[in-house]
């Protein structure tokens, strides 16, 4: 449903790319940042990773293509100094939250806004052709050269699943806006993956969502790749009271799995970086879509998609719809 | 020598009565090392194991002991229930690493019961790797795909064959019932060599890295290496030498019992004392200690690094932060001379 202006790794993303680059150039120049935090090209097939870039000499290491998976938001509360970050719109999203939770200084920040057709989601391809000896990216296709099998894809049929339900790939706060922008058709937020899960039976359900944390090893890269799971001491961690063992079982992992989403209630952007993360392949993502669906249907809430509109549970309002409320 | 598959796959099922099989199986996307009962349950054609089988002699979460409190009586239960097992299907690289292993739980100072106990009665059956990741780089850590250090048995796999090396007397006391060991035709002796002088793709040089470690401390190199680390714990848990851990009591009224559990060098959490002084609060100083601990303090103190090139966290980093990359930095480092 979502019209390109730019084809993917045409000649568009390579200005995409100059652009960036000069950009970053005149903001180290000028020293209106301290470092830029972008992507450069990593050590693996279709992986970039993120780079930080504080002198003009390294500029020339930044990139930009569908391989930028990780949500570099992450990154703006770690990084001391005044920072300028490239934002998908996920990411841009995430910045909004992170602004309005006081996280961040606005000032600091300054936002180099890229419209994003999705990122490749690494782990559907490798399930295909094992893992990946060469890739290459060019013309909406992605040639793969795997230790199975050599194939070629759609962009389309390797979009991570977090950007299949993407309506927001235009950063939605920016200082700068680097390339076209992509076209959204105006139109409702569509949760047909959560009504599947719901209309399963809670017996299904429970033995899918046992398996699924059965395989969780309590690594936390899914924690610590979200940008908006920021506790200084998470909940997870903390020993007086605790609230749960260091027990690696589908129980205990639900718990921590459960109790991050609901953390996330309202604040989740849907960026998939928590699943992109897992190394186990864990569908963290069920759980928080269905908490973006009930806050959505609830509250009529998308988190940080405006500067504006207030988080959802930092609003009261008497017509809420707790059924417990008295209304005066 | 070789055996059928046919022949070992019953010798295996049967095997499976007296011991606890750990094998790898198809898991969460891609293959790790599980309890099986049967020789048919086996993937056969795997890379690596996700997570290495470490586990098995030093599990992620473990009950040390139990205690109740009754009025003034106190019960203490030791909790040190082992059995017999065989790991079936080990990497040279996983194998290596549980040698590396043994030299932290069983030293002059100390032997650990837990991991001991499990260990003593544990049968490591190597099996050579045909087909070489791209992100394995053992070649460069005294290992090959084909290395038999660390196995009591060790396996190629020949297609519908085994060949059968018998490395130690608790691989030889496993193989008696084996009889129907035959000769390698000349094709298969091929392949053997084949397999043998395979060599990985990726290298890294460590030749000079303890010594380089040990006047890079203070080295600028570790205050921007860190930055694009996210502090999870991906890469020590998929790493088959890492054994840090935390031992912590889990008490429910008058009854608890006290775990040990794998902790991680990358999280804040791990040097965070009571007082809340935390000397490795940033991240460049436990970047700086994983590089240490692998590749200078463990060669110190044991003898050999503490990497085996098997990958695993290459391929489990979220952030594509590759310890090859890490590697290759600290050799180009220029030191400074006073």
């Amino acid at each position: 449903m979502v019209y390109l202006k730019y084809k993917t790794g045409g000649e568009q993303m390579s200005s995409i790319v100059d652009d960036i680059r000069a950009t970053a150039r005149q903001l180290l120049t000028d020293g209106k940042v301290d470092v830029v935090i972008g992507y450069e090209k990593g050590s693996l097939p279709l992986k970039a990773t993120p780079c930080f870039v504080r002198s003009p000499q390294d500029i020339d290491k930044l990139i930009w293509d569908e391989t930028c998976e990780n949500n570099l938001a992450a990154f703006s509360t770690l990084t001391e100094g005044k920072k300028a970050i490239i934002a998908k719109g996920c990411d841009s999203r995430a910045l909004v939250v992170l602004l309005q939770e006081n996280q961040l200084v606005r000032d600091d920040l300054y936002i180099i806004g890229v419209s994003c057709q999705g990122v490749i989601n690494k782990k559907k391809i490798e399930a295909e052709t094992g893992e990946i000896l060469e890739a290459s990216i060019a013309d909406g296709k992605v040639t793969v050269k795997g230790m199975v099998c050599d194939k070629e894809y759609t962009f389309t049929e390797v979009k991570d699943a977090s950007c299949q339900t993407c309506r927001y790939p235009n950063p939605v706060l920016e200082d700068i806006h680097i390339g076209g922008s992509i076209d959204v058709p105006q139109q409702a937020a569509v949760f047909a993956d959560v009504a599947e899960m719901e209309n399963k039976t809670a017996g299904e359900r429970q033995a899918y969502f046992q398996e699924q944390m059965s395989k969780c090893i309590r690594c936390y890269a899914c924690r610590n790749a979200c940008p908006l799971c920021y506790c200084k001491e998470c909940f997870v961690d903390c020993n007086s009271p605790k609230w749960l063992t260091g027990g690696v079982d589908q129980a205990e992992n639900l718990f921590f799995q459960a109790g991050r989403v609901l953390h996330l209630a309202g604040r989740c952007v849907e960026c998939g970086a928590c699943s992109r993360a897992c190394p186990q392949d864990v569908d963290i993502r069920a759980l928080n879509r269905k908490m973006s669906k009930d806050v959505f249907t609830m509250y009529k809430h998308e988190s940080g998609i405006s500067m504006d509109s207030n988080p959802a549970l930092n609003e009261y309002s008497a017509d809420d719809p707790e059924a417990f409320l008295v209304k005066e | 020598m070789k055996i059928t598959k046919e022949k070992f796959g019953q010798s295996f099922d049967a095997l499976a009565a007296d011991y606890q099989i750990i094998a790898p199986v198809s898991d969460a996307g891609g293959v790790n090392y599980k309890a099986v009962k049967s020789f048919s349950e086996v993937k056969q054609d795997y890379l690596n194991s996700k997570l290495p089988p470490k586990s098995f002699l030093f599990p992620q979460h473990e009950k040390l002991l139990s205690y109740k409190k009754e009025g003034k009586d106190v019960t203490i239960k030791n909790e040190l229930k082992v059995g017999k097992s065989i790991l079936f299907g080990v990497r040279p690289c996983d194998a290596k690493a549980m040698l590396l292993l043994d030299k932290v739980f069983k030293n002059d100072e100390y032997t650990d019961p837990y991991y001991y106990e499990r260990r003593d009665n544990s049968v490591i059956i190597g099996l050579a790797c045909n087909k070489i990741s791209p992100t394995c780089f053992c070649s460069s850590m005294s290992i090959s795909p084909a290395s038999s250090e660390g196995s009591d048995i060790f396996l190629i796999d020949l297609g519908d064959s085994y060949q059968v090396e018998v490395i130690t007397e608790k691989g030889k006391a496993l193989m008696a019932g084996l009889e129907e060991l035959v000769e390698l035709s000349a094709e298969e002796q091929a392949l053997v060599d084949t397999i043998k002088s395979a060599q990985t793709a990726s290298k890294v040089d460590v030749s000079t890295i303890t010594a380089k470690l040990d006047k890079m401390f203070d080295s600028p190199f570790w205050d921007t290496l860190h930055e694009k680390c996210l502090s999870c714990n991906a890469c020590s848990f998929a790493c088959p030498t890492c054994h840090c851990f935390d031992i912590s009591e889990e008490v429910h009224k008058n009854e608890g019992s006290r775990v040990r559990t794998w902790d991680a060098c990358m999280a804040p959490l791990f040097t965070l004392h009571g007082s809340g002084h935390n000397p490795r609060d940033k991240k460049k100083a436990r970047w700086r200690q994983r590089m240490m601990h692998k590749f200078n303090y463990f060669v110190h103190n044991n003898g050999d690094i503490a990497c085996v090139g098997c990958g695993r966290c290459i391929k489990s980093c979220p952030v594509n932060l590759d310890i090859r990359q890490v590697i290759d930095g600290v050799n180009n480092v220029e030191l400074v001379v006073d």
